[in-house]
């Protein structure tokens, strides 16, 4: 089991694994997301306070999750590669990363639209929408650092660190925010909702959460491919790979015409 | 430890050849003080609340503007690869440079504050505990800035991407600093906020030279 996992830690290893995985994920995703969405959308009775509109909890919870998820995995995998020096495992982490933000961005989206119905107002500067948005400018300070550095080594290595530094502070971002809110502003707008959630709505909630899982893995395979094609360019077995000689005959070919 | 303390002198006498730089950040301190009156109004109720949070972002604001140079020069002239060739633990060196930087870049905001405090009409009560939430949070600013400058140390536009890493990372110290006043102001007492302030710096200081001696590794390494 080790030696397999070991043994897929190489990207030229791990490259086909990923193409085989990630389509078996994306269908997963979208056959959850479609099954979790009709439930939503359509089975969940409406709210008797909130109407219909508290329906984009179906999309906005689940990005939340995710939002804090990513963050977490790409920690992880910046421990794996900070403290065994492969380089699969700065690949992923610089693969999580634009779901990560996607996924904050989507759940502060949501969020508003949600807010300006329920509370009358599209922002409030509440625990957890605050601490929501710095997570989402940790995702834009990783995916800058990683991009300004040319060396790819040294890209992912300081990558890790910030991972890891800003995975330490997560959580002591959102107690301080959390405390701060509860000095300043009292319990104006509580986000916490009661346990008297119905049981339909619940399940939906919980198919949209792991259909956003799904997504985000699916997202990261596909994405760490082609981190690893870029980066593993100059390698024979690239040039072997059927896709890159397809493409490089679809070239040369393009070229005589020309 | 001699190292320790033959890093601190070194800075310091360098920074005071150059006063200039010391000087321009504890200016912007200032000036950027008593811009929000004019921004927000002279209303001296209005003053009074907003006044922690405007001397603790300036604090946050002067202190990120130095934290470039913290290794910059000595990554240009090749000061720091003997460092970190040298025998002594690159932590220790890293922790005396970010001591060196605090005295340079936080000490004399946190001598300043009281000052500017007068402007926003600060009770005195309140003035010693703004100079006390900045005397326990500067540090954690140079602490965290540290790692920031060793990450993007040698990168392109790395000043503007420094601000972008390190300023979500200063939210505890922001709202542990400015609220230990407001807490004060408001009668509530400001132990508690204090208590975390120096939670959070010795935390920061236990692992704050580790990480950015790694990053310094790293940038070195390439």
């Amino acid at each position: 089991m080790i030696q397999k996992l070991f043994f897929y830690a190489s990207p030229q290893n791990f490259y086909p694994l990923a193409g085989k995985l990630w389509p078996v994920f994306a269908c997963l995703a979208t056959g959850l997301t479609v099954w979790g969405l009709w439930l939503g959308m359509f089975v969940a009775p409406t709210d008797f306070q909130q109407g219909q509109g508290y329906r984009i909890i179906f999309v906005h919870v689940p990005a939340s999750w995710m939002s804090m998820v990513i963050y977490l995995a790409m920690a992880f995998w910046a421990l794996l590669g900070l403290t065994f020096n492969t380089r699969l495992s700065g690949m992923m982490t610089k693969a999580l990363a634009p779901t990560g933000a996607i996924c904050a961005f989507l759940s502060l989206w949501t969020g508003a639209l949600w807010g300006k119905p329920m509370w009358g107002t599209w922002w409030v500067w509440d625990a957890r929408l605050t601490s929501e948005l710095i997570l989402f400018f940790l995702y834009l300070g990783h995916i800058a650092l990683t991009n300004a550095i040319d060396d790819p080594r040294r890209a992912d290595k300081a990558g890790g660190i910030l991972a890891l530094v800003g995975a330490l502070n997560v959580p002591v971002i959102y107690f301080s925010v959390k405390w701060w809110n509860t000095l300043h502003q009292g319990a104006s707008v509580s986000l916490t909702k009661g346990s008297s959630m119905a049981q339909v709505m619940l399940e939906a909630m919980l198919i949209m959460g792991v259909a956003f899982w799904m997504y985000a893995v699916a997202m990261a395979l596909y994405r760490v491919r082609s981190i690893i094609l870029v980066r593993e360019r100059h390698t024979q077995w690239v040039a072997e790979l059927p896709e890159v000689k397809a493409q490089m005959m679809k070239n040369t070919a393009g070229g005589a015409n020309a | 430890m001699s190292a320790f303390f033959a890093i601190v002198k070194r800075d310091l006498t360098l920074a005071l050849r150059r006063k200039n730089e010391v000087i321009t950040s504890v200016f912007f301190f200032v000036v950027v003080a008593a811009l929000f009156p004019l921004g927000i109004g002279p209303e001296m109720n209005t003053l009074r609340l907003v006044a922690p949070g405007i001397l603790w972002v300036g604090a946050l604001l002067a202190s990120m503007l130095s934290l470039g140079r913290m290794f910059a020069t000595d990554y240009a002239d090749g000061t720091l690869e003997q460092m970190a060739l040298s025998p002594n633990s690159l932590s220790l060196m890293v922790a005396a440079k970010i001591l060196a930087h605090w005295l340079l870049s936080g000490l004399p905001l946190v001598l300043l504050a009281p000052i500017l405090g007068l402007q926003f009409d600060l009770s005195s009560n309140a003035l010693w505990v703004l100079t006390l939430s900045l005397l326990l949070g500067t540090p954690v600013l140079s602490l965290i800035g540290a790692v920031g400058a060793a990450l993007t140390l040698g990168v392109r536009g790395g000043d503007v991407l420094l601000s972008l890493l390190v300023l979500p990372l200063y939210v505890p110290a922001l709202v542990f600093g400015a609220g230990a006043v407001q807490a004060e102001i408001s009668g509530l007492g400001a132990s508690a906020h204090l208590s975390v302030l120096a939670a959070l710096v010795l935390v920061a200081a236990v692992f704050s030279p580790w990480a950015s001696a790694a990053s310094l590794r790293i940038a070195l390494e390439s």
